[in-house]
């Protein structure tokens, strides 16, 4: 159906030529009586389009038309500018992924020292033109694209292409460095090891921001190509693969600390969190890969379906319209579409789902031009506009719409044959006394025929080709394989006329006349479709999954009456004691208290007790190691922290209100940590603890020297070498703090910076440590590099050496009762917490692990068990310990007046197995409630349903599903290599 | 509290520091009364200032404050006397350090292995085993766990020279991976990753059930050439071994059951996560369920967050027997089986109930409930007395615990390693 006239004016002067004279046409085209989209928004009826060389001359209702222009009416007609895709690979190969075991040094000479940024990279060295896909990218009514080579995380310039068949790259490429391209994925053209997270990812991306700032100022001495083209390519439009929300809202930070506004290629769902991606100010780039439904007929698979993944469904078609009523700007690319022949059912799945047609048209037209400042030139059809346009039968994004033609430069591609004419319709005709009606649809694209006679369905086949009409079908004698044949030549006129041949051979002249269409039927049918239907969608909570919230818990004034007051402070343990909540804090604690704003909760027989607080934890991030290198200061927990996580409403069933997140154990200098409050439905930002001090994880032993690879090739190997690398960087780092100081210039080293702050008592190290030798050395290399280490983490042989540690000054955060796991906690033993405290060591018990987070009430209680600590000095172990461990005890960890109100009413004793957290407040504001967990697992029950039925009648339609997957939550540990 | 501190001090003078495992305890010569305790029989009732007797290693007499005594005395007044914990499904003697491979015997190679044995590899000086002791679990079955059938456990008694004279029970049952539901995406073959239906379940599945015809028509027959995993398989079918499939799922654990009656196996789910969705099967085939231990996460998002904490509940309540057992947990976390049981208390079971969880319904399970489980006339003397609930940390304080009478030691290497270091900093 594809047809090509190329009507370009091929021959550059410039360009000798050897097959014949040069001709070169001069014509203009003039398309006339069409309804003219020079914008979505401005739109000519009846009115001329100009066109000349490939560009726009005029459009309007009084254009003059030169003599030397071939008029083609296109009366009834639309004419749109054609689309434009902004995150496309077209005619660029991605590179195969390259063998070989992990490394850790590059593999280039000449580039940056890491591998997978490479913004030295051009789209438009690797282009080839790739005429199939050009054509699919047609069909689908796009005229150019900005294509890039996907690999890398800085992936270097992208190229604007127009699909234009004729006249070779010098036509095609309108702009050989068009944007400059990012990602998070690493080039598989590599296996150095560095990044392995993405948090490495973000820390990698801000030092090449500082180093090819030293560059620029002279301070690298050899040639580095990465580095000079990232200078170079500054001015560029940066255009980043985030892929999904949570990941545009991290990498939107990170542009702002450069001062760099990122165009984001989102991941759909971006509605979960439309005012935090408003806040990006970020043009989107919104996939259309709306997800089919789950086939939920198995009811076994079907009971592990998570509503998150069914809300995915049913909600996603709806992201466009959510960005176009918060004013975001967004473009639809086709990228993750199966085809670009996608893109018109998805873009009018969205539309049915409230997204604006305008807005649709914009997303594809105006808005990537714009974000490519070419508004001028691609995107829309102002005078002197590149000739791209579409040809349409009618509104685009309509059903039964069809574009019969995409014009790219001036060059004439035909999708769909304009010329021919539509003859579907019904007809009759009588032979031998016999009427026959034929009915024929499908006319301009696959025709079909149905014919009828007596009663009886005949047989019948239909071609409809250069107007000529060939129906053939069988005959009424039914015991017979015989055919009557009836060709006709199609006119002006309505009706079919033509020879028809009988089965003895006979001809007669037949016309078939066309029975009056019925338009108000049609009409009424068009309607039908095109208006929305009636669509359903459930809302949308933060997180958007099972015990998501719809809105923030506010502080409120609670007064707490009669319980049993677990203070941690010289007051001890309290009972028939009230305590009253007021503005965020404990305001009051006392007898008979009262307030007429509070509401009263009774606590009789119950306990209140200050939030938990796990010193160690892994929940609530998106990674947690980067070992890619054996010091990874520069990485932060800070820029992965995944709000999202269902740990953190389970951690808050169980009383932890407060938590850090450490960075794993995979190398001896990890990386910062992030210290939060368990602020289930608020935003990563919102998690974060900004009184809180900075922290960074140390790791010692076993898993930083690799001890489970039998190959390792990463320095330090033994505990020897453990000593020698902190000697070496805190070396390094005094060198570098002496030079920043001296006023000379140097080199930013966000890890160096980061060693500095530890040196300086500006960030605190929480230490994983586990056998006697490497605690005692740790203790030491501080102290020759003149600070403290404020906590050893694990810690299970502290209770070997409390003594030096007293005196060193450090506190201790631990396990209750692990053990046997690994070599190394061969003599670890219970009753190490309760050693270390009567030595006199602030000690704590930790989680590392998102279950036992939950009953660190519990494990307190196992202090009682083993070794006797009181039971008052056992619950301060996951309480004001840490707390104090954190230097956040100034806030929480006690039940103080003035404090922050974290505070947990139990409906039992704290220490026991037996009780259960019933209200849990963070700030005044109750962030878990038994009552209120009662209630949504009735909702979440009824919405399971409610989406399980959905799902099955979309089957029962016949739309597509797809089989059901479970999203693997992994629990992260200490070793997990993330 | 300061019962605890007392007890603190008077371990702190008894103890001699000898530096290595404990020595078994030597046979029960002369009879025992315990008097004044609070006596959990362990089958749902509790007797108030009861007094238990027992001589050569068996219950004489468990009576009221009246009761008369016999032999040396043991007042337990305001203390709690329990029957000893079972470890179901433990690998206890078997993996000594999780990340020390060589340590690990509990994993052998091979797909249908039902004829190996882990009575023969189970180290009864393991400092691990030893370290269950202080906490009240006194017996444990011991499993391997490799691959669909993956052989035969036993029944130990955990203060013993050797595997010879720890063994309760031998062979008890064969042990059989049920085929998962879901398979894992190969990522690295460019499947997505996470859960999708294990399309090779019908054969996985049917893999079995040949299995199991395979070998009761070797068993039929002459037997002139032994084959070794065949004639392993001979206990289930006469009824002396029995079945435990560890299960999971709905889907599987339904497959398994239908399985099991099919072949006239005695049969036992293992694991049962989704086990409280078919609670009517279960009861109406008598089939008991050892279910994960409940201190674990809900495996989906949508799940209720305490869902492993009332899951014993559910099935409880549904008439199915149910205990508790360590699950994929490390196996020093055994020592944990009684807060296991004590986590259902918040879910509304009585403690009494609770602590049947793993002591009497886990003897029924293992076909061990003539000599263990409870406090009884005739049972096992396996039982100790502890200061406290001994189903709360704060309360399980055990003074004294005995195996077949024998007062066993409550030292371990941890306890040695606490006391010198105790010492130490007192010195200081």
């Amino acid at each position: 159906m594809m047809l090509m006239c190329s009507f370009s004016i091929v021959a550059q002067e410039h360009v000798p030529k050897n097959d014949g004279v040069k001709s070169v046409n001069t014509n203009y085209t003039a398309f006339t009586n069409a309804k003219i989209y020079v914008t979505p928004t401005q739109v000519i009826n009846k009115g001329t389009l100009l066109i000349h060389d490939g560009k726009v001359v005029a459009t309007g209702t009084t254009v003059n038309i030169p003599a030397n222009a071939v008029v083609i009416d296109v009366s009834g007609k639309s004419i749109y500018p054609s689309f434009i895709d902004l995150y496309s690979s077209f005619g660029v190969e991605k590179p195969k992924r390259q063998g070989g075991g992990s490394r850790y040094d590059a593999n280039r000479e000449g580039f940056y020292w890491n591998d997978h940024i490479r913004p030295e990279q051009n789209a438009v060295d690797h282009f080839k033109y790739d005429s199939k896909t050009a054509s699919a990218l047609r069909n689908a009514g796009f005229g150019v694209v900005n294509t890039h080579l996907q690999d890398g995380i800085m992936r270097g310039t992208g190229a604007l292409v127009a699909l234009k068949n004729e006249g070779g790259d010098g036509e095609r490429i309108l702009d050989d460095k068009s944007a400059d391209y990012l990602a998070l994925n690493k080039s598989v053209k590599s296996s150095q090891a560095y990044p392995s997270s993405i948090m490495g990812t973000f820390a990698l991306i801000r030092q090449v921001h500082h180093d090819a700032d030293w560059y620029a100022k002279g301070g690298i001495t050899v040639k580095d190509r990465s580095l000079e083209a990232f200078n170079s390519n500054k001015s560029l439009v940066k255009i980043i693969a985030a892929g999904s929300k949570i990941n545009a809202l991290r990498i939107d930070k990170i542009g702002d600390e450069f001062g760099t506004q990122y165009v984001i290629l989102g991941g759909g769902d971006e509605y979960e969190n439309i005012k935090a991606i408003k806040a990006t100010n970020a043009t989107f780039i919104l996939p259309l890969n709306f997800p089919n439904a789950y086939d939920v007929e198995d009811t076994f698979a079907a009971s592990v379906l998570e509503l998150s993944a069914m809300r995915e469904w049913n909600q996603r078609p709806s992201n466009p319209k959510a960005l176009a009523d918060n004013g975001i700007p967004f473009t639809f690319t086709t990228n993750g579409l199966k085809s670009p022949n996608m893109l018109n059912v998805s873009v009018m799945k969205a539309i049915e789902y409230g997204l604006d047609k305008t807005k649709a048209l914009e997303a594809l037209t105006t808005v990537p031009a714009q974000v490519l400042g070419q508004p001028n030139k691609i995107g829309s059809l102002k005078n002197g506009a590149f000739a791209n346009f579409l040809i349409t039968s009618g509104e685009l994004f309509s059903k039964g719409t069809k574009i019969y033609e995409n014009w790219v430069k001036g060059d004439r591609n035909i999708i769909s044959d304009m010329t021919v004419k539509d003859i579907d319709g019904d007809y009759s005709f009588t032979m031998a006394g016999k009427t026959y009606d034929v009915s024929i649809s499908g006319s301009s694209s696959k025709p079909k025929a149905n014919v009828k006679s007596d009663e009886k369905q005949l047989g019948a086949k239909i071609t409809y080709k250069d107007n000529w009409v060939n129906l053939t079908f069988t005959s009424l004698d039914t015991t017979q394989q015989e055919f009557m044949r009836f060709t006709s030549r199609v006119n002006q006129g309505d009706n079919l006329s033509g020879k028809l041949i009988d089965p003895n051979g006979n001809s007669v002249y037949v016309v078939a006349q066309k029975a009056p269409s019925d338009d108000a039927t049609k009409n009424k049918m068009s309607k039908k479709s095109g208006s929305s239907k009636d669509v359903k969608i459930v809302p949308v909570t933060y997180p958007n999954g099972a015990y998501g919230v719809s809105e923030l818990p506010r502080q409120e004034t609670i007064l707490f009456k009669n319980a049993t007051v677990w203070t941690n402070e010289s007051d001890g343990i309290l009972k028939n004691t009230d305590v009253l909540i007021k503005d965020g804090k404990i305001a009051k604690v006392g007898s008979n208290l009262s307030d007429r704003n509070a509401t009263v909760v009774d606590a009789t027989g119950k306990h209140l007790t200050a939030g938990v607080i796990d010193e160690h934890t892994h929940i609530a991030a998106t990674s947690i190691n980067e070992g890619g290198q054996n010091s990874s200061a520069e990485v932060s927990i800070e820029d992965v922290i995944d709000p999202e996580d269902i740990s953190i409403y389970r951690n808050l069933a169980g009383g932890v209100t407060s938590a850090q997140i450490l960075h794993g154990s995979a190398n001896p200098i990890g990386g910062r940590s992030a210290i939060i409050k368990l602020k289930w439905g608020e935003s990563a930002d919102g998690l974060l603890n900004k009184n809180a001090p900075k922290f960074i994880k140390f790791a010692l032993g076993e898993n930083v020297k690799q001890s489970r690879s039998q190959s390792g090739t990463r320095f330090p190997r033994t505990r020897m070498g453990v000593e020698q690398l902190f000697v070496d960087n805190f070396t390094r780092a005094k060198e570098y703090e002496a030079k920043k100081k001296s006023g000379q210039p140097y080199r930013k080293d966000i890890e160096m910076e980061t060693l500095v702050e530890i040196m300086n008592g500006d960030r605190f190290i929480s230490c994983h440590s586990y056998v006697q030798t490497e605690i005692n050395m740790m203790m030491k290399v501080a102290e020759r590099f003149g600070f403290r280490v404020n906590t050893f983490t694990h810690i299970l042989e502290g209770y070997k050496v409390a003594d030096i540690m007293k005196e060193h000054g450090v506190g201790a955060s631990t396990f209750s009762d692990w053990w046997a796991y690994k070599y190394e906690v061969n003599d670890a033993i219970p009753y190490n917490a309760s050693i270390m405290h009567n030595v006199g060591i602030t000690t704590a018990i930790n989680s590392d692990d998102g279950e036992m987070s939950r009953r660190l009430n519990q494990e307190a209680g196992k202090t009682v068990k083993y070794g006797g600590v009181s039971e008052e000095e056992a619950w301060k172990m996951v309480t004001l310990n840490p707390a104090k461990l954190l230097h956040i005890d100034d806030r929480v960890g006690s039940i103080k007046v003035g404090k922050d109100a974290d505070v947990v009413l139990w409906s039992d004793h704290p220490l026991s197995v037996y009780a259960k957290a019933e209200k849990t407040l963070i700030e005044g504001a109750t962030y878990f409630d038994i009552e209120k967990d009662k209630q949504m697992r009735l909702k979440i029950k009824q919405e399971r349903s409610d989406l399980m039925s959905m799902m099955l009648q979309e089957k029962n339609k016949g739309m597509k599903t797809q089989p059901i997957k479970v999203k693997e939550k992994q629990l992260l540990h200490c070793d997990s290599m993330d | 509290m300061k019962k605890i501190i007392y007890i603190y001090s008077i371990l702190m003078l008894c103890c001699s520091l000898t530096f290595a495992q404990q020595t078994p305890a030597g046979k029960q010569t002369e009879a025992i009364t315990i008097t004044g305790a609070t006596v959990h029989i362990g089958n749902g009732t509790v007797i108030n200032n009861g007094t238990v007797v027992f001589e050569n290693g068996k219950i004489q007499v468990v009576g009221s404050s009246n009761t008369p005594t016999k032999g040396k005395v043991i007042d337990a007044s305001g203390k709690h006397v329990y029957p000893g914990f079972i470890g179901a499904n433990t690998s206890l003697g078997l993996v000594e350090v999780d990340a020390v491979n060589a340590t690990n015997d509990q994993v052998e190679m091979g797909s249908m292995i039902p004829h190996v044995r882990s009575l023969i590899a189970y180290n009864a000086e393991s400092k691990v085993v030893e370290s269950m002791r202080p906490n009240g679990i006194l017996t444990a079955q011991v499993s391997p766990n490799g691959g669909r059938i993956s052989g035969t456990s036993s029944i130990m008694q955990l203060d013993a020279w050797n595997w010879e004279d720890a063994a309760i029970k031998t062979d008890d049952g064969i042990h059989l991976n049920w085929p998962s539901s879901f398979s894992r995406g190969r990522w690295w073959l460019g499947e997505p990753p996470g859960l999708k239906p294990n399309s090779n379940y019908g054969k996985q599945v049917s893999d079995i059930a040949n299995f199991v015809k395979e070998s009761k028509a070797y068993l039929k027959g002459k037997r002139a050439t032994k084959n070794l995993p065949f004639e392993a398989m001979e206990g289930l079918f006469d009824g002396t071994q029995k079945l435990y499939v560890h299960v999971d799922d709905e889907k599987g654990i339904t497959d398994a059951v239908n399985f099991a009656i099919e072949n006239g196996i005695k049969m036992v789910v293992v694991g049962g996560y989704q086990a409280h969705a078919v609670t009517g099967l279960l009861k109406s085939n008598n089939i008991p369920v050892l279910i994960d231990h409940t201190q674990s996460l809900p495996k989906t998002e949508d799940e209720d967050y305490d869902l492993p904490y009332k899951n014993p509940k559910l099935l409880a309540d549904a008439g199915v027997l149910v205990g508790i057992h360590t699950g994929n947990n490390s196996n020093f976390q055994t020592r944990n089986l009684p807060f296991y049981a004590g986590q259902v208390v918040g879910q509304g079971m009585s403690k009494e109930d609770a602590l049947k969880l793993i002591t009497s319904n886990i003897a029924k399970i293992l076909g061990i409930d003539d000599q263990l489980g409870t406090i009884e006339v005739g049972k096992n003397a396996t039982l100790f007395i502890s200061e406290g609930d001994a189903l709360d940390m704060r309360g399980n304080q055990l003074t004294h615990a005995f195996i077949d009478g024998r007062a066993i030691s409550l030292e371990t290497h941890q306890t040695e390693l606490w006391k010198r270091y105790h010492n130490k900093y007192q010195g200081q």
